[in-house]
């Protein structure tokens, strides 16, 4: 599965890269728009010296590992997004009467490397705030495994959300919340938000378990929720089941679909 | 007249879908929620900032969430894609100037969704906030404002979409576009709490007229002959853009060469 979405994917980056100059743009362009978030916290630290409670060096660890988390999970899975549109055009159909599943080829249809742009402000301020932490060597190995985990949790949550437009062709208006929402939402500081917002990001769109839980244990901060220890470390159990409901659901919308008609 | 039943019949298109406008609706909402928390944060440490107070910020947010629909902040129009496939050839040949009918069909679908996409940013944000609802006397200001930001909102998508004559991949130019629009217009952050020169020149540029004046204005910050001056600085930028893509137009007429047939 994964060698066919390399090999789709590559296929893509091929066409793409017809036009180099406009591929370029691209790059630049998804750098660019991503950076206007980081522009904005930096506004805010130029009114204020902490965001919810935490320093700067804080705020941007916790920006650069959802935002690469959300970028690599949108670069692996993000186009499933687009199923309520090859439904309703009828390309799903021929997905799925080719060799390789329907998901894989969904995941990669139309991938280009301009997403990984997205990738060049996240990946710099992550490696400036570091150095500003005071993290120890395993803090460290955290922090990558901690990424890793949010793009798996974000992956199934993209096909979550696809999953919905199997029975709401529109579902995609809806469904961003969650995933765009998700991205917005995790590159601050949750203790910015009401108590009941974040309890409900923690107990049912599991949120908070991409960078919010685990930066509390890396970073050495108390819970304002005052949820115990272990609970910092539950990333990789609410990734796995996010993904086991994401693919619980995939299969279902699989198996109910009945194409648009004539 | 034409023109006319192109506006009503874009707002009856449009109109038919929508599951989609309450999906977009949602997602505005619950974006409301996550900024209102960023702005609460800041205004709560610096109370007064730009001229705002806390409730004045929070109205900003969620009555923007409530736009963005409307003047379209992402970007985007149709014309760009009957460019690139070639359909546009049949619009150049219908009885009436292109840039009108788009403009025709463009506030037909601003309307239904100022419609469709506005109630339930700005009913959950008065719910779940209190945010400021004003007189009608205002209600009938702010509703210019926003027609006039709709009208410069088409005046840069419809540059950017006629570049599709020129470019042909225009994705690069449309995402630049965008970043533009979600910047300097205040929908990431007012452009009051932009520092020094950066917020002087970007509330001088086209796109502080789609977003932070029909805000300034719903909050009551232009009144008497500041509010003659917000309208009059939206429809100078109105009628610049209009104008460029009117030679724009003209120039896409003179390249354009319709092959087969």
């Amino acid at each position: 599965m994964v060698r066919a979405w390399f090999l789709l994917a590559w296929t893509w980056t091929r066409a793409a890269a017809q036009y180099p100059g406009t591929l370029l743009a691209m790059i630049l362009g998804a750098a660019v728009s991503t950076s206007l978030d980081l522009v904005a916290i930096v506004i805010l630290f130029t009114h204020m010296p902490s965001l919810g409670g935490l320093s700067a060096a804080e705020a941007g660890f916790l920006y650069g590992a959802s935002q690469i988390s959300f970028t690599l999970s949108d670069v692996a899975v993000g186009s499933t997004d687009k199923l309520g549109r090859h439904i309703r055009a009828g390309s799903f159909d021929a997905m799925l009467i080719r060799p390789v599943s329907a998901l894989v080829q969904l995941a990669a249809e139309d991938f280009t490397p301009r997403k990984l742009g997205r990738l060049l402000p996240s990946a710099a301020v992550l490696i400036w705030s570091v150095p500003r932490l005071d993290l120890s060597p395993s803090d460290l190995v955290l922090t990558v495994l901690m990424v890793l985990n949010g793009a798996v949790l974000f992956g199934g949550l993209w096909v979550l959300a696809a999953s919905v437009q199997f029975a709401l062709l529109a579902g995609h208006e809806a469904t961003k919340a969650f995933t765009w929402g998700g991205a917005s939402m995790t590159q601050y500081p949750m203790s910015l938000y009401g108590q009941d917002l974040v309890r409900a990001v923690t107990f049912t769109v599991p949120l908070a378990f991409v960078n919010w839980q685990p930066s509390l244990y890396i970073l050495g901060r108390p819970d304002p929720l005052g949820l115990p220890e272990f609970v910092r470390f539950l990333g990789p159990v609410a990734a796995v089941v996010v993904c086991l409901a994401a693919v619980g659901a995939w299969r279902t919308g699989l198996r109910h679909y009945r194409s648009t008609g004539s | 007249m034409t023109y006319a039943l192109v506006c009503w019949f874009s707002f009856r298109r449009n109109a038919s879908y929508r599951l989609a406008a309450l999906g977009e609706a949602f997602t505005n909402t619950v974006f409301g929620f996550i900024r209102a928390a960023i702005l609460i944060a800041l205004w709560e440490y610096r109370p007064h900032l730009g001229g705002y107070t806390v409730t004045d910020a929070v109205t900003f947010c969620f009555l923007t969430q409530a736009l963005i629909g409307p003047v379209q902040i992402f970007g985007g129009m149709d014309l760009a894609e009957r460019v690139r496939t070639g359909d546009v050839a049949i619009d150049l040949h219908r009885p009436a100037d292109l840039q009108l009918w788009w403009l025709a069909d463009d506030l037909g679908r601003a309307a239904y969704t100022f419609l469709a996409r506005g109630f339930l940013p700005m009913v959950a944000g008065w719910v779940a906030f209190g945010i400021l609802l004003p007189e009608p006397s205002r209600w009938a200001a702010f509703l210019v404002a926003v027609l006039l930001a709709v009208a410069v909102s088409f005046g840069l998508r419809y540059l950017v979409a006629l570049a599709v004559f020129w470019i042909h991949d225009s994705r690069g130019v449309e995402g630049m576009a965008m970043v533009c629009s979600l910047f300097f217009s205040g929908m990431i952050l007012p452009l009051v709490v932009f520092p020094g020169a950066l917020g002087t020149v970007a509330q001088l540029l086209p796109w502080s007229a789609l977003i932070q004046i029909p805000a300034d204005v719903y909050l009551g910050k232009r009144e008497g002959w500041d509010l003659v001056a917000a309208y009059g600085f939206q429809a100078a930028w109105a009628v610049v853009l209009l104008l460029l893509g009117r030679a724009l137009t003209g120039a896409a007429h003179r390249k354009l060469v319709i092959q087969g047939g």
